[in-house]
């Protein structure tokens, strides 16, 4: 445990120190959703129509986008090595660096994504779901885009296969994120949505460090 | 076969090592022992397999052929007990540029379950007390050379891999490992270490990885 928390609070110290990154992705987020209002035309109804579905494809491109760093940096000054020989499991230290992910990157954007909302009109209805929601699958977004940067660690042009591996496996998480908020602005349940968002971080959590640290070790061979 | 006290009888052996990277085989047949105190110099030229061999005894490289065992049992049973008996000081110095000299050194402590209270100690051998609180970004190369060997003495590990430990370091550095080195077999540890250079390690045995090359090159 104590190792496992030390990676945490090395992750963390550096995001913090580096600051630069986690910064980037959060403006990245709120330029990208400031960018369709210029696009698709300042109509409030079509904003409010389309404000769940923005947030939620903006926010998949923020994580992606601070993904190849993930393991990227470790990889290339032999850190990953040392982690990798420490006598914590290779999952577990998976584990802890897809929580320090999260916890720079996944936090962020579920703490700026109300006021985004809010630019676009969102019916009011429909927060607290969007941050539930967010707040439930971010976290899957931190475990399965680990799979992706592990499997793509040491590739050529690791950014964009990164995004080729990824992006498919972020749909369904989109699919019943966004429906999560669409259905409690039209005055349903939002349970079920929220159950199989839970459902898939529930998966997600041991099966993704145990497909990445998998894809890691050839990699560090 | 059982070894009723394991502080005299441990043993870190390999039968039968041979090493693949990519295409090419590297080392075949290749058997070595290591006895408490024991050290072993890997030497041969460039890419004959040093690094290679290293990496097989720490458990990251799979070898292709034979086994290691640590007092008669396979290491391959248990990768993380072995994690946990060795240090691999390769040939990058894994240090963070944002991470001051001591947090460094107290994360890796840390990474390996053991006190963070030799932390001191491995900056005070290495001379780099008065650099503690420095941020490695700024360190020169023979100074996070020093850093990296820091590690070995900052969490204890019986069994020491060192790959070209003196690249970088001066004189005065050099004698510093080999005092440390010296230490650690005298309270029993291991050491193999992959060199260019003669360096001045007693009674240490010697494997020239060239006579472990293939016979025939693959056609």
């Amino acid at each position: 445990m104590t190792a496992f928390l030390a990676l945490v609070a090395r992750d963390l110290r550096l995001a913090l120190r580096q600051g630069s990154d986690a910064a980037l992705v959060v403006a990245f987020f709120v330029l990208a959703v400031m960018l369709f209002p210029f696009g698709v035309g300042p109509e409030p109804q079509l904003l409010a129509r389309i404000a769940a579905g923005v947030v939620w494809v903006t926010a998949l491109l923020a994580a992606l986008l601070s993904l190849d760093r993930l393991f990227q940096q470790d990889y290339e000054d032999g850190c990953l090595e040392a982690i990798a020989l420490a006598p914590l499991p290779l999952e577990a230290a998976v584990l802890a660096k897809c929580l320090a992910h999260w916890l720079t990157t996944g936090l962020p954007l579920v703490a700026v994504a109300p006021a985004l909302a809010a630019l676009l009109q969102l019916d009011a209805g429909g927060y607290l779901p969007l941050v539930f929601a967010m707040a439930l699958g971010t976290p899957s977004l931190s475990l399965v885009g680990a799979v992706g940067a592990a499997l793509s660690l040491g590739a050529r042009r690791a950014g964009v296969l990164l995004s080729l591996l990824v992006l498919p496996l972020y749909i369904p998480v989109l699919i019943f994120g966004v429906a999560a908020v669409e259905q409690a602005v039209a005055g349903f349940a939002i349970r079920p949505y929220l159950s199989i968002l839970t459902a898939f971080l529930v998966a997600a959590l041991p099966l993704a460090p145990w497909a990445a640290a998998a894809a890691l070790r050839p990699a560090l061979e | 076969m059982s070894r009723p006290s394991p502080s005299d009888a441990r043993l870190f052996e390999g039968r039968g090592l041979a090493c693949r990277r990519g295409e090419r085989l590297v080392f075949e047949q290749l058997d070595f022992q290591l006895v408490p105190g024991g050290a072993v110099l890997l030497t041969g030229p460039n890419g004959s397999g040093k690094s290679s061999l290293l990496r097989v005894m720490s458990g990251l490289t799979p070898p292709l052929a034979g086994a290691l065992a640590w007092d008669g049992a396979a290491v391959a049973e248990d990768p993380g007990a072995h994690r946990a008996r060795l240090h691999l000081i390769g040939h990058q110095d894994a240090l963070k540029p944002v991470l001051t000299v001591a947090e460094t050194l107290a994360f890796s402590a840390a990474l390996r379950e053991g006190p963070r209270d030799r932390v001191p100690l491995a900056l005070q051998r290495f001379h780099l007390t008065d650099l503690a609180d420095l941020p490695c970004r700024i360190l020169s190369a023979g100074q996070r050379r020093r850093l990296a060997l820091a590690r070995l003495l900052a969490s204890p590990a019986p069994l020491w891999l060192l790959d070209e430990p003196t690249t970088g370091l001066d004189d005065a550095s050099t004698q510093d490992l080999l005092a440390a080195v010296a230490e650690h077999r005298a309270g029993g540890g291991m050491i193999a270490i992959a060199t260019h250079l003669p360096l001045p390690i007693a009674a240490a045995g010697l494997i020239a990885l060239g006579e472990f090359a293939p016979r025939r090159s693959a056609a």
